[in-house]
């Protein structure tokens, strides 16, 4: 598969991944193009959309609160569209989807995707769509050259994290620490041993999330992965700013920071 | 009828696991276990003499007479769930669960609830194996079944209140899922109704099925026959799944099972998926829900906390779909009456959920023959409710 995911991971060389993630609609949607933008100038390699979603059973309090305003804002999956076009005038960043899967139920699975291809994202994380449900969905992925990027968790088989690096199109994503997003465990030298361990079994390149919140965790988590995403400690940093102008300055001058402890 | 769910768990296209990645191997842990425990005599024992001891099995089956005159119709029984320990038919499924639990040694067991009384019958079996209890249920219902929740405390157990969505049965459930995969190693999730992933559904109506198979016997040994219908209320679905279950190959007995309307199905407030939803997942399964075009699952509505639930567990879809069961809905108010009727001339005050079931047969009497002999479940007792009931008089 080709596409700007694949492309970039092949020219990746030793360069850790930086993927933020943004709920779309989040405080608004002008505001979360803001976000991608400021991403991007802090030297994020992917961006993560999240769709919002009423019932998101793998988040914790932060995405859930993200995803509960967008919702009360009325964002609508029209607008999500609409976004990512609005981004591609200007970026070639690889941009991927995260979200629950009712949603692409509720549009039809192959009508998500079409819509998807058209504005020009180039891949899917769907949390609640463990490998065994996602054949369909995997399929029509192809078609279009969405890649399609699987989660592995610290509970995950070794013979099933072999099948879902052979699904994968992509990335993996390494859930770090069983818990929901944000969940502020601590990392162990359990997790380490478990980075370590998908280091020698998946073929593709991994990024570990799930309560990534500092600089200091970034690199700590990149030592023995490809890279990390960040989404709740980012909702925080949302919330938390004097203003909404102000929450772009902080979120470039915290990921940068990131970036910084990632070289 | 072909065993169900298959082997992926599914009931014709309903069902699956669609679950965070993290849950998958205590699923198949689950499943192993459970697989292990239905050959095993040990368990099969213990379970029943929990059921004959602990719950106080078998359940009468009564004679509804005052009812039956009432209709001038069909004579009505009632299957009486209503006079198990703690007063509905979730025990039976607590106790199957806790004791797979016990031999899958998890000491730590979370649930959630909607009317309290999956709470009150996990709260119960885990005081009385031990074992750490935390319920979760949504600060909406807390206020509406109050007593449950003090009975809950007085049991031992923690109950966490909800703050998120709609704070009912729904938000419960995400909840209780989040505490599972943060503690997934050391916990047990006994969920409450035949919902959520893959074993659940089937397990959940396993342990619920010996309603069914007692009615099926003692109907037969008394009456020499077997009933013509059989009437259950629906939210998620276990005790109807429970009193189905024995009859499904039973083709001349008529399985209906009743939806709460709400304020009605033309309105946005009710809990109907199967009359007003379309299949979708939510929860981990794929089943019928009520969502709008882009997918967010919309707030239910019934007055029945039991029954306030936007989803409906996927091997009811499936038999809504190959109409082997046929679904019908009634409103707060109906059920609000028959639960009036029924306390006044049977002594017996149900459950506003098992008074959907009630209500359906009193709303429009005028559609059952002379003769017929149906069987209501009377899924549980109504003491809980009487806040509500209350709240409405005023």
């Amino acid at each position: 598969m080709k596409n700007r995911i694949t492309t970039y991971l092949d020219s990746l060389g030793k360069k850790k991944l930086l993927v933020p993630y943004f709920t779309a609609g989040f405080p608004t949607m002008g505001m979360t193009l803001q976000y991608i933008k400021a991403a991007e100038c802090a030297g994020c390699d992917f961006v993560e959309i999240g769709i919002p979603f009423s019932d998101p059973l793998a988040d914790g309090p932060e995405i859930q609160y993200a995803s509960k305003v967008a919702l009360d804002n009325k964002t609508t999956l029209n607008q999500i569209f609409e976004l990512t076009q609005k981004v591609r005038k200007h970026s070639e960043i690889p941009l991927l989807f995260m979200g629950y899967y009712n949603p692409f139920l509720a549009v039809g699975v192959k009508k998500f995707l079409q819509k998807t291809a058209d504005s020009k994202v180039d891949g899917l994380i769907i949390p609640d769509l463990p490998i065994d449900e996602s054949t369909e969905i995997r399929n029509l992925a192809d078609k279009q050259n969405i890649s399609m990027t699987y989660l592995v968790a610290p509970t995950t088989e070794k013979k099933r994290i072999q099948t879902i690096n052979n699904l994968t199109t992509g990335f993996v994503y390494a859930v770090t620490v069983t818990g929901v997003t944000g969940s502020g465990k601590k990392f162990s030298p359990e997790t380490d041993k478990y980075l370590k361990m998908l280091q020698k079994s998946l073929n593709h390149r991994f990024v570990a999330g799930f309560g990534v919140s500092s600089p200091a965790d970034a690199k700590r988590l990149a030592k023995y992965s490809d890279g990390v995403v960040i989404g709740s400690k980012l909702i925080k940093i949302i919330r938390e700013a004097k203003t909404q102008k102000s929450s772009v300055t902080d979120i470039e001058k915290f990921l940068t920071g990131v970036r910084k402890s990632l070289s | 009828m072909v065993k169900r769910p298959d082997k992926k768990g599914r009931f014709g296209p309903y069902g699956g696991r669609y679950v965070p990645e993290t849950v998958i191997a205590s699923l198949d842990e689950l499943e192993s276990f459970y697989k292990k425990a239905k050959r095993d005599k040990k368990f099969k024992t213990e379970l029943n003499n929990f059921f004959r001891d602990f719950i106080g099995r078998p359940s009468p089956l009564y004679f509804a007479e005052r009812l039956t005159e009432y209709l001038d119709g069909p004579k009505v029984y009632f299957k009486r769930e209503d006079c198990n320990h703690t007063g509905a038919h979730k025990i039976n499924n607590t106790v199957g669960q806790i004791l797979l639990a016990k031999y899958m040694g998890k000491k730590r067991i979370i649930a959630e609830t909607g009317a309290g009384q999956h709470g009150l019958a996990t709260a119960t079996v885990c005081a009385r194996f031990g074992f750490e209890c935390i319920v979760y249920m949504g600060e909406e219902d807390l206020h509406r079944q109050k007593p449950n929740v003090e009975k809950m405390e007085l049991l031992g157990a923690k109950v966490v209140p909800v703050l998120s969505g709609s704070r009912t049965l729904k938000d419960a459930t995400s909840e209780a899922l989040r505490d599972w995969v943060t503690n997934i190693r050391d916990t047990f999730y006994i969920i409450g109704s035949v919902v959520g992933p893959h074993p659940y559904p089937m397990l959940v109506r396993d342990f619920q099925s010996v309603i069914g198979i007692e009615t099926k016997r003692d109907f037969k040994k008394r009456y020499n026959r077997l009933p013509d219908k059989i009437i259950a209320c629906v939210g998620g679905g276990s005790n109807a799944m429970g009193i189905f279950d024995a009859f499904i190959n039973e083709n001349n007995v008529k399985l209906i099972g009743v939806e709460a309307a709400g304020h009605g199905l033309h309105t946005k407030q009710h809990a109907a998926p199967l009359a007003k939803g379309k299949p979708g997942v939510l929860h981990g399964s794929f089943s019928y829900l009520v969502f709008d075009k882009d997918g967010q699952v919309i707030l239910p509505h019934s007055i029945s906390a039991g029954l306030d639930y936007p989803g409906i567990g996927p091997e009811h879809s499936y038999l809504h779909d190959i109409k082997r069961v046929k679904y019908e809905s009634v409103t707060d108010k109906q059920a609000l009456d028959a639960f009036k009727l029924v306390s006044k001339l049977e002594g017996i005050i149900p459950a506003l959920e098992s008074s959907h079931a009630l209500a359906y047969l009193i709303k429009d009497k005028k559609k059952f023959k002379k003769n017929e002999h149906i069987v209501v479940c009377m899924s549980g007792r109504g003491d809980k409710d009487l806040g509500i009931i209350l709240k409405n008089e005023k």
